[in-house]
This record gives C-alpha cells, sequence and structure tokens, in this order.
C-alpha cells in the first residue's frame, strides 16, 4: 500500500507484483482456452500486455479507494484481491461468479474491495468514477478513486464532460488513460489530432502525467503520486499510460490491422517478463520464480475447476436483482 | 434472382445508392479501414475513397450530429452505429435535432438521413450491449422505424430508407447478418416502400405478428404448431412506422386471433401499440385475448440458459398460440 512520499520498492514488493502480474496473465490465457472450448461466451476483452498498470496502479491505493473501469477489466479486478475463483465463475456464468452471472467478463464488480466494474459502453463510466470522487470529498472521506479506460475513450463527450466536473470541483481521482495504441482496430492517429493527450487534461486545468507503463514499480511510483495529490486535496490528475494489447480488441477481432513484426516488437517489453528480469537481477533464483508460476498455475487450475463445477446462474438473483423493492403488479 | 447473404444485401443497397448519388456517405466507427464491425461495409472504402466512407473516433453524439448537419444542408447521410445500445449516446441528437427539426422549421428543413445498426441481443453480450430499441424509437414522431428479416427486405427497404427525406432508424440484427436468402439481380433496383407488412405463411387459426430476427421464430414456431393442426398466419411488419395496421387487422380479421412476438420488452412495446390497434379495428372478430410473446422485463443478464430464458422461444410462441386457440 502506498505510504505518503515513500515509494521505495523492496524485493519483497516486487515478487508480489510478478505473482499478481503472473497471475492475471494465466487467468486470461485459460479464459481464452475456455472461450475457445465454448465455456464463456459474448465478449471477452483480453489485458494481456497491461498488466504492469493494474498491478501498480493497485499497489499504490489503500483498500477502500474506489476504482472504475471498462469491459477489459479482468487485471484491474484481480489485482484488488478479486479472487481468481469469483473471477472465473463469472466468465462462465456461474452462480458463485462475482456478478452471480448476471455481468459476465465486461461487468466484474467487487463492491467490498471497492472495485465498482467493468462498464461497457465507452466513455459512460467516467462520470461514475467523478460521482464516487464527489461522494468521498461530500462525506468528508480520506478517499481516492482511480478511473481507467483507453485512448479511444478520450474523444467520447461521457469523458469530457467528467473531466469537466472534475476539475472544475477539483475531485480526489486520477484518471488513468491506458494507450494502448488502438480502439478496436482504428490506430490513435486516426482517431485524435494530438499525440500527447494530457495536452486533454490541461483545457480542464489539471495535472497531466505520461510515461511507458511496463515497469510495474515506474507504474506504482507515479500513481502513488497522483494519489496523493488527490488525498492532499491538490485535485484530479490524467495520467496517459503508454502500453500495448498483445491480443485482438476481443476474442472475435482477428486484429489484421496491425503487423506480426509491430505485436513482436512491442512483446519485448512484455511487462511480465521485465519484472521478472528486474527480480533476478535484484538475485531472486530462477527456481523460486519457476515456484511461484507452478503456485500460479494451480490457482488458475483451481478457478477453471471451481468454474466448471459451479451451479449455473439462478433465474432469482436474476429477478431479485432489477430492483432493490419490488412492487406485487397484476400481470 | 440470386442467393445471397443480409449483410451482402445491406453492402449493396449502400454502394447502389451511393453510386447512384454523389450526396450519400457513410460514416461510422470502423467502417472504412477494418470493413465494418459486422462488414457491412465491406469493400466500400476502396471503392468509394475516405471522402465519402468515413472512419469516425468513438464519439457518437459527434458524429451523428455531424450527419445531421449534413442532412440539413443537403447531403444524405448513412450513419452507422457499430450496435443500437450506442446509440443512446446519440439519444438526444436523434430525439432531439433529427426528429425535430422539420416541425420547429415550420417544414423548412428536411432531414433525409439513415442511423443503421444491428438491434437486439446478439450472444450472451449482458445487460448494456442486448438493447433491442424499437420501442424507444417508434415512440418519437419524426422518426421512421425499419426492421427487415430477409436479406431481400433488407436491400429494398435500406435503398428506400437512403432516397426517403425523412430520419429513418433501420434496425438491422446481428444473428441475420449471416442468413441467406434470394434477392433480385443487381441492376433490378428493387424499392421496398415503408409501411407495407408482408405475409411470410398463410393460415387461418391465428395471426402471428413479428419483424426482425423474431419473425423467424414466429416462423420455426408455426411449422411445430401446423404439425399440431394449428395453422398461423406469419406476418413480418418490416417496419414499425409507418405502422400496416390494415395489413393485421384484414389478417386478424379471417383468423380471429392474434399473437405479437418481439425481442424488446413489453411495458409500451410496439406490441402493446398493435393491441390497441386491433382491439379497436377488430374487435367483434376476436374470439381470444390477444397474445404477446416478448423479451422478459428484465435486464439482459449474461448467464446463457438466463438469456435464453428472457427472449422469445418457439416454445413460449406455441404455448401462446395453443393458449389463444384455447387449447392450453
Ligand atoms: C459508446 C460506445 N461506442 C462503441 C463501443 C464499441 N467499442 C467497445 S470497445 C471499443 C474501442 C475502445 O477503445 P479504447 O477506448 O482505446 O479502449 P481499449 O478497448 O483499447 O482498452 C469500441 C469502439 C462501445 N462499447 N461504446
Amino acid at each position: 500500500m502506498a505510504n505518503g512520499g515513500d515509494v521505495a520498492v523492496s524485493t519483497e514488493a516486487l515478487q508480489a507484483h510478478y505473482r499478481m502480474m503472473q497471475t492475471i496473465r494465466r487467468f486470461e490465457e485459460e479464459a481464452a482456452r475456455a472461450y475457445a472450448q465454448g465455456k464463456i461466451g459474448g465478449f471477452l476483452h483480453l489485458y494481456i500486455g497491461q498488466e504492469a498498470i493494474a498491478v501498480g496502479a493497485a499497489a499504490a491505493l489503500r483498500p477502500d479507494d474506489y476504482v472504475f473501469q471498462t469491459y477489459r477489466d479482468h487485471g484491474t479486478a484481480l489485482a484488488l484481491g478479486m479472487p481468481a475463483d469469483a473471477a472465473m465463475a463469472e466468465l462462465f456464468g456461474k452462480d458463485t461468479g462475482c456478478s452471480r452471472g448476471m455481468g459476465g467478463s465486461m461487468h466484474l464488480f467487487d463492491v467490498e474491495r471497492n472495485f465498482y466494474g467493468g462498464w461497457g459502453i465507452v466513455g459512460g463510466h467516467v462520470a461514475l468514477a467523478a460521482g464516487a470522487a464527489f461522494k468521498a470529498r461530500y462525506q468528508r472521506e480520506d478517499r481516492v478513486t482511480v478511473c481507467f479506460f483507453g485512448e479511444g475513450a478520450t474523444n467520447i463527450g461521457g469523458f469530457h464532460e467528467a473531466m469537466s466536473l472534475a476539475g472544475l470541483w477539483k475531485l480526489p481521482i486520477v484518471f488513468v488513460c491506458e494507450n494502448n495504441q488502438y480502439a478496436m482496430g482504428t490506430p490513435m492517429e486516426r482517431t485524435t489530432a494530438i499525440r500527447d493527450l494530457t495536452l486533454k487534461a490541461q483545457g480542464y486545468g489539471m495535472q497531466g502525467d505520461r510515461f511507458e507503463g511496463s515497469d510495474v514499480t515506474r507504474v506504482y511510483e507515479h500513481l502513488c503520486a497522483a494519489v496523493d495529490r488527490a488525498r492532499g486535496g491538490e485535485g484530479p490528475t490524467f495520467i496517459e499510460i503508454e502500453t500495448y494489447r498483445f491480443r485482438g480488441h476481443s476474442m472475435s477481432d482477428p486484429a489484421k490491422y496491425r503487423s506480426q513484426e509491430e505485436v513482436d516488437e512491442h512483446k519485448k517489453r512484455d511487462p511480465v517478463a521485465i519484472t521478472r528480469a528486474q527480480l533476478i537481477d535484484a538475485g531472486v533464483s530462477e527456481d523460486a520464480l519457476d515456484d511461484v508460476d507452478a503456485e500460479v498455475d494451480e490457482l488458475i487450475d483451481a478457478a477453471i475447476a471451481h468454474a466448471d463445477e459451479a451451479p449455473p446462474a439462478k433465474q432469482q438473483v436474476m429477478l431479485d436483482s432489477v430492483y432493490v423493492t419490488t412492487y406485487p403488479e397484476a400481470g | 434472382m440470386r442467393e445471397i447473404r443480409y449483410r451482402e444485401a445491406l453492402n449493396e443497397a449502400i454502394a447502389e445508392e451511393m453510386e447512384r448519388d454523389e450526396r450519400v456517405f457513410l460514416i461510422g466507427e470502423e467502417v472504412g479501414h477494418y470493413q465494418g464491425a459486422y462488414k457491412v461495409s465491406a469493400g466500400l472504402l476502396e471503392r468509394f475513397g475516405d471522402r465519402r466512407v468515413i472512419d469516425t473516433p468513438i464519439a457518437e453524439a459527434g458524429f451523428a450530429g455531424v450527419g445531421i448537419g449534413a442532412a440539413m444542408t443537403g447531403l444524405r447521410p448513412v450513419v452507422e452505429f457499430m450496435t443500437w445500445n450506442f446509440s443512446l449516446v446519440a439519444f438526444d441528437q436523434i430525439v432531439n435535432n433529427a426528429a425535430k427539426a422539420r416541425l420547429m422549421s415550420g417544414g423548412a428543413i428536411s432531414v433525409p438521413i439513415v442511423f443503421r445498426a444491428p438491434n437486439g441481443a446478439a450472444k450472451q453480450v449482458a445487460a448494456q450491449h442486448s438493447h433491442a430499441v424499437e420501442a424507444l424509437y417508434a415512440h418519437i414522431p419524426g422518426l421512421y422505424v425499419v426492421a427487415p428479416s430477409t436479406p431481400r427486405d433488407a436491400k429494398g427497404l435500406l435503398k428506400t430508407a437512403i432516397r426517403s427525406d425523412d430520419p429513418i432508424i433501420f434496425l438491422e440484427g446481428e444473428l441475420l447478418y449471416n442468413l441467406k436468402g434470394e434477392v433480385p439481380d443487381a441492376d433490378a433496383d428493387e424499392l421496398i416502400p415503408l409501411g407495407e407488412a408482408r405475409v411470410g405463411r398463410e393460415g387461418a387459426d391465428c395471426t402471428l405478428v413479428a419483424w426482425g430476427p423474431s419473425y423467424h421464430r414466429a416462423l420455426s414456431a408455426s411449422a411445430k404448431l401446423s404439425e399440431q393442426g394449428i395453422e398461423c398466419e406469419v406476418i413480418d411488419l418490416r417496419s414499425l412506422r409507418p405502422l400496416d395496421s390494415a395489413t393485421v387487422i384484414e389478417s386478424v380479421r379471417k383468423t380471429n386471433r392474434c399473437v405479437i412476438v418481439h425481442d424488446t420488452w413489453p411495458y409500451g412495446g410496439p406490441g402493446a401499440e398493435l393491441v390497441d390497434r386491433i382491439q379497436r379495428d377488430a374487435f367483434d372478430y376476436l374470439d381470444a385475448p390477444i397474445g404477446r410473446v416478448t423479451g422478459h422485463d428484465v435486464p439482459m443478464p449474461y448467464a446463457s440458459e438466463l438469456e435464453a430464458q428472457v427472449l422469445p422461444t418457439d416454445e413460449r410462441i406455441v404455448k401462446a398460440v395453443r393458449r389463444a386457440a384455447y387449447q392450453e
């Protein structure tokens, strides 16, 4: 957890980050396999390649801080501590899923850990995050909100209106733009007239920060600074993190709009491999890391087994989840 | 006649109308380089260039509004939403501007624009991505709402829509795009008028009214009912505004029973509008209450078994018809 200005990262902490990044990676590789087997339906958006962002950001937060994410949400949910069983069961549409099979991959929720979703309409959740930040201030709570979205989302009205209000009211929020270069099949140069997205923050009177995001420690340090500003009443920060998704936009996207060479080039900055190399440099043995990998494999195998065997989503849960209060109504 | 897919029929309609009228252009997310999220616009960028096939950022309110403004001043845009769910971001533009400009200007301004996208549930895409929007848009005077269920209708109705001088909400179906069917040859230039329902199957015992994907369910349910000795007349409305109630009334006067099938929710849905018209114009002919088979009154759940329960099924249609025939 963040501890004010001191953001030095111990080898121990880095090991924990490695374990979590590997957990996300393996979770999604197995989810992709389960999707191909028809055990998961609908849309499945993988986070593979972006893991350092979720893990570094989660480490900069306290348990009672609020987090909002798009449909590309597995990494964030796991990094915030959602059990892999609950996440996988949700993808399988099971009753033990974090959203009891009602939401699926795009709509993971874990209110206990202050993870407020998992949203499907581009830009639609950004104002919700500002709303959580508004609530924290209204109640004089020492809580920060972090909102993630892609670079594509910075073109839609919902994003701009939320930024406008957050900047005006100096809300305790950090906007994290995970710039993975493509909005579905469209590269950023065909969607945005500027290269540096922090220019958009300037117009709303907020701080901007911009960096490459394959090093989990770098993500952690930059997030700590922004979170501290928000906590200290200095208002919101807009952070643009350069990243890359190694897979298609979703499972149904063959990603023909980019070359294999381009993907391979980016894979040289695989955040999981980078962290592993850093740990080796710090004196951690290959064996120790292999042990971590084996434990992660076990965890993910268990999550798949759990999801396979869990009871299906229940009709009663669906009916009970439309309203808080239902009224007897004829017809 | 040849057999082509629904998606190809739409593609041909857009291409032919772009060929015919230089003012027609296509705008939306991934319509160009990506060849369309559902490949409806495949090849159009290569054929017509980026002046007329325009990729946009994710900015539905923006490009819908740009389309409306361009239409008001003389162009004929075809605006593609990736799905109708995302049109809700542009709802204000469609409802407050496209549907209002003409009346507010005393008839001086018209808005010849087509908004098109797949409508309704796909498979397990959950609550925010499964809207069937016909009730939302058919409610609005100033908009026409079209929902073809076959490749031939898709092509003929889209060509008519593009030539129309009014804003058109054109509802396609993700689960229909691969459907094959007979479509007149390319040079036939077939235009199918708005507001004419089509009788897809004749029968004397019960009228089934549907459109879009649910039309196909009504057909398959009527095949099952036929085995049980109940012959349904299946009407594909094809457009919800203008609504061809005459064809429905005529059929109900013959069959004396009616069941309406739609994917969208029951409350204030097109089925409710039809029930009102039928009871007014065919009251004395009805032998049973009019049945409705609709999507259940819940946001769409993700789990596949629950989604299957929420959407109309053959079984539910069969049951509703048997109830109307007092056999259940
Ligand atoms: C308002 C809206 N329009 C279109 C879509 C379809 N869609 C889903 S994700 C996406 C691309 C988003 O790209 P970006 O914001 O960069 O995030 P990424 O998926 O790369 O993480 C699109 C067009 C949507 N979900 N919502």
